[in-house]
């Protein structure tokens, strides 16, 4: 729809062959990095897991059946039972839901906080020195720790897990797109937007802005697969996600006493969550190396 | 010289009272009332209200801040809800077994992930080097307890060469306390081995291509003293910058290995901690794990002078 009505404003040929070279980047970036299309297809096959979860399957994650209590994977029961006989293959496919909607949910919210936090910072030099020192103090609490003690607040559910991973992350975002500001705001093209006399919000919108989207979409990745490790951390110890819904660390945690009888309790959720952090560490990998390659060449 | 490092010290304390006000916070904010606690069930509402005033909680926020603040500096960290003991004596007893997690996983992760990653840029584009960024993509994404639990299952209950868990003091001997801490400080090191390898790799990169080690390889040095004696020392401020940092996933991680490995450590501590939500500890530990982070970063920002005198401040 927006294709077309650019190819109505302007000459045709310039957008065809724009829209081209945009299609023929992304295939040459699938060509180069096809660790980036290996990522894309695993994350796309837990978001269908994810979303199918009742059809694939599955029985009540929650059906309490102690007659079969700590069954080994059969073909009944794919990944045996847990303590309370509850099947593990539902309770793990249905934990998918859970470890992605934290992942993006934290990513979204933490980008969309850092953003305006760094985007203040950088421009109201009156701030600066404050927010940063808040930042800094909060950087230096390990963001685990910070999650954790902010758990201790608040009554374990999916949201507040949410939250406290949220505010774990914004110091390293806001500090990241604060940056991006300072270094372009040196840029010519800034300065001379300001001796144009072009107002500093509309200078964000149509400067700034743009520039600071590639760097932290490849953050705000990196963040999703953190945030996922983090809330199977904080449900593995018992400060996360409440026991009542299934997720990776709950079903971990529940499996932790008898581990050494039926490891594969632990084994299932530990490979979904191994596998789904994978895959979107090699996105993010696949995103810095197409959208920054500066950075890429530094890391 | 001596002002940087005057100055470099003041800035930690901005830093560290951020810390310490959010720490105090958590308790200020932390659900639950210890007056009515302490008074107990039968208590009036006229009994809560003495009691309250005779803890001082009836005072404004900044008084008590500055208050427990003044505790702090001198050691007082409060006194578990649970246990009834000092904070400070709870954090003491559980100190061995994580100092020497830590200390024990940050030797090992420099000794295998340092050469790792030289030998990556070494041989850049090679399989050694794909392999070694291979290896460092999967130590950011497994987590610590799945490298722990899988440790365990092969190296403890298959092949039976090291216990499956617990700690042994190192009062007890060497090996029994070594053999103990193996396993846990692999699986914890895991993603710290992964960071400090790509880093490696990366200002090695970098250094290899300067002019000095051209000139280097032209006087006919070898190998191993361009790479450990010339280029290494010049890519040792990113490498220490990230060992620095990397703690704090350290400390993260600290938590939930001594959880796998049920080592009674400050984690242990932590987790227990929460469960019981015993305010005061938790504040404790937050506290303490910060407070080291800061003092490791600032020692290693100090230390760049060593590793590079051309940095002057």
């Amino acid at each position: 729809m927006s294709a077309d009505a650019a190819m109505a404003a302007s000459p045709a040929a310039v957008d065809v062959s724009a829209v081209e070279a945009k299609r023929g980047r992304i295939r040459t970036v699938l060509r180069r990095h096809p660790t980036v299309a290996l990522g894309a297809a695993l994350l796309g096959v837990m978001v269908v897991i994810a979303v199918f979860a009742p059809f694939l399957g599955t029985t009540d994650p929650q059906a309490l059946a102690p007659a079969r209590r700590v069954r080994p994977p059969s073909a009944q029961f794919w990944f045996g039972t847990d303590m309370l006989g509850r099947d593990v293959y539902s309770r793990v496919i249905y934990g998918t839901r859970v470890s992605l909607v934290v992942g993006l949910s934290v990513a979204l919210l933490a980008s969309a906080a850092g953003l305006l936090i760094g985007l203040f910072s950088g421009f109201l030099r009156v701030l600066d020195g404050v927010v940063m020192r808040i930042m800094d103090g909060l950087m230096s609490i390990p963001p685990i720790l910070l999650a954790i003690a902010l758990m201790a607040l608040t009554r374990g559910s999916v949201q507040n897990v949410i939250i406290a991973i949220t505010i774990a992350e914004i110091p390293r975002v806001s500090r990241l797109v604060r940056g991006v500001v300072l270094s372009l705001r040196e840029q010519p093209y800034v300065e001379a937007a300001i001796a144009a006399g072009t107002t500093t919000p509309l200078i964000i919108w149509r400067h700034i802005l743009p520039n600071t989207l590639a760097p932290l979409t490849v953050q705000a990745t990196y963040i999703a697969a953190s945030a996922m490790i983090t809330e199977a951390i904080l449900s593995f110890i018992g400060a996360g996600t409440p026991p009542t819904i299934p997720s990776w660390g709950n079903v971990m945690a529940e499996g932790r006493a008898l581990w050494q009888v039926a490891p594969y309790i632990v084994f299932f959720p530990a490979l979904f969550l191994s596998v789904t952090v994978l895959a979107v560490n090699l996105l993010g990998d696949g995103l810095r190396d197409a959208l920054d390659p500066r950075l890429a060449k530094r890391i | 010289m001596v002002a940087y490092i005057a100055r470099r010290v003041l800035a930690t304390i901005p830093v560290m009272l951020v810390v310490a006000f959010f720490v105090f916070s958590l308790l200020y904010l932390a659900p639950g009332d210890p007056a009515a606690v302490i008074a107990g069930d039968q208590a009036t509402a006229a009994d809560v209200e003495r009691i309250r005033a005779s803890l001082g909680l009836d005072r404004p926020f900044l008084i008590r801040f500055g208050e427990w603040l003044w505790r702090v500096l001198q050691g007082d960290l409060g006194v578990s809800i649970f246990t009834n003991l000092p904070v400070s004596h709870m954090i003491a007893q559980r100190i061995e077994p994580t100092t020497a997690l830590m200390l024990l996983t940050i030797t090992l992760a420099i000794l295998i992930a340092v050469p790792m990653g030289v030998l990556a840029a070494w041989k850049a584009g090679s399989w050694v080097d794909r392999a070694v960024m291979a290896f460092a993509v999967f130590g950011f994404s497994v987590p610590v307890f799945v490298t722990g639990y899988l440790l365990a299952y092969i190296f403890a209950l298959e092949l039976e060469w090291l216990p499956v868990q617990g700690y042994t003091p190192l009062a007890q001997g060497f090996w029994p306390f070594l053999e103990n801490l193996i396993l846990p400080a692999l699986a914890l090191g895991s993603i710290y081995i992964a960071l400090i390898a790509r880093i490696t790799r990366a200002a090695m990169l970098e250094v290899l291509a300067q002019d000095y080690i051209r000139t280097a390889r032209a006087k006919g040095l070898g190998t191993g003293g361009i790479l450990f004696l010339h280029a290494l020392k010049n890519a040792a401020v990113p490498i220490s910058t990230v060992i620095g940092l990397g703690i704090a996933l350290l400390i993260g991680g600290a938590v939930v290995t001594e959880s796998v490995f049920a080592i009674p450590g400050l984690g242990r501590l932590t987790v227990d901690a929460i469960l019981r939500r015993d305010y005061p500890v938790i504040q404790g530990v937050v506290l303490l794990f910060s407070f080291v982070y800061v003092l490791v970063n600032l020692a290693i920002d100090l230390l760049y002078t060593v590793f590079d005198p051309r940095i002057r401040y």
